[in-house]
């Protein structure tokens, strides 16, 4: 059964979404990406390095994939625009993911002007996905400025803490009827998991990945949790419940002699 | 001339086209953009658009990114 990931009507088959920064040899990115079998990557826009100028992530990766570049660095929906504008130049096509941050000690997103800049970018042909604080009200505005997906954090950028913000998380997976991308914060493959079977459409990472001791068999965890996550919640999650319920029905053959007498334990 | 490149002041010849420039620093025109005086160049004009003294240039690439 066909079980893609469906983004402004284009169809990738991995809801892992990868970043490629932070890799202490950026020639380990390729196998990272087959490991994840992932289909969407994240990029950033920054000036060239006139010393090393051949240095470019994107002879690291694969040709085929979907490019997501971002925002990083924009302190204002004019400047997020403007970065847009400049990634979609570079010719790797209209995707782009707003991240407006201004503040510095724990990289939160400015809701809104990531709507502002989603509203302008998405009418000016931009698939755009809004990096974001989970919150409902302003999912509802980003949706209706025309973004494709939203991508609320799990826990601030880069401290691999986990879904710190899953109540407000499953809010939002519930009400809106676009993907929701958990994005930031995502540790462990568990975590992963966990996003998964709540119903996120997908998760975007990159520290997890980039900054374990190996990252290609961190990439392969983060796959199969992932795909583990999503099948869990298409099959249906068992409800939970306080008491016990035995899996088997009662045992008729058990006479009382047979079961066991407390045994004394002699300090 | 001088061009200011990414925040700093650089000494170009006159008349140099974007693409010349790029390939006398090594750059592949094909993985860069370029904006001049807050305008967005297109790679087809890489080409025939030239430097003029005080353009306020950047030229800027992808990197890796999350």
């Amino acid at each position: 059964m066909n079980d893609d990931l469906i983004i402004a009507g284009i169809s990738v088959r991995s809801r892992l979404i990868t970043g490629s920064g932070k890799y202490s040899d950026d020639n380990i990115i390729k196998d990272v990406l087959d490991a994840a079998e992932c289909d969407i990557i994240t990029v950033a826009l920054r000036r060239i390095d006139f010393e090393n100028p051949e240095d470019n992530i994107l002879n690291h990766i694969p040709k085929g994939k979907v490019l997501l570049p971002n925002t990083s660095g924009a302190r204002s929906s004019d400047e997020a625009v403007r970065i847009a504008r400049l990634s979609r130049a570079m010719g790797c096509g209209n995707w782009i993911k707003i991240e407006v941050i201004n503040d510095s000690k724990y990289l939160l997103p400015d809701n809104i002007e990531t709507i502002k800049a989603t509203e302008i970018l998405s009418k000016d042909g931009f698939v755009v996905l809004p990096y974001m604080n989970p919150d409902l009200s302003g999912a509802r505005r980003l949706v209706d400025a025309g973004a494709a997906a939203v991508m609320p954090l799990g826990a601030p950028i880069g401290t691999n803490r986990g879904l710190r913000t899953k109540e407000l998380l499953q809010i939002m997976i519930e009400e809106i009827n676009v993907p929701v991308i958990i994005d930031a914060g995502i540790g462990k493959p568990s975590d992963a998991a966990e996003a998964m079977e709540m119903g996120a459409g997908a998760i975007l990472l990159n520290t997890a990945i980039a900054t374990s001791a190996d990252p290609v068999g961190m990439a392969r965890a983060f796959k199969l949790a992932v795909q583990a996550g999503r099948l869990a919640y298409k099959s249906g999650l068992g409800s939970e419940s306080k008491n016990a319920s035995a899996s088997s029905m009662p045992a008729s053959f058990r006479t009382s002699s047979s079961i066991p007498k407390p045994t004394t334990v002699r300090p | 001339m001088e061009i200011r490149i990414n925040g700093k002041i650089q000494t170009a010849r006159d008349g140099i086209t974007i693409r010349e420039f790029l390939e006398t620093c090594s750059i592949d025109p094909a993985k860069v953009v370029v904006e001049i005086n807050n305008s967005i160049i297109t790679r087809d004009s890489f080409g025939t658009q030239k430097f003029k003294s005080g353009d306020r240039v950047e030229i800027l690439r992808f990197v890796g990114g999350g």
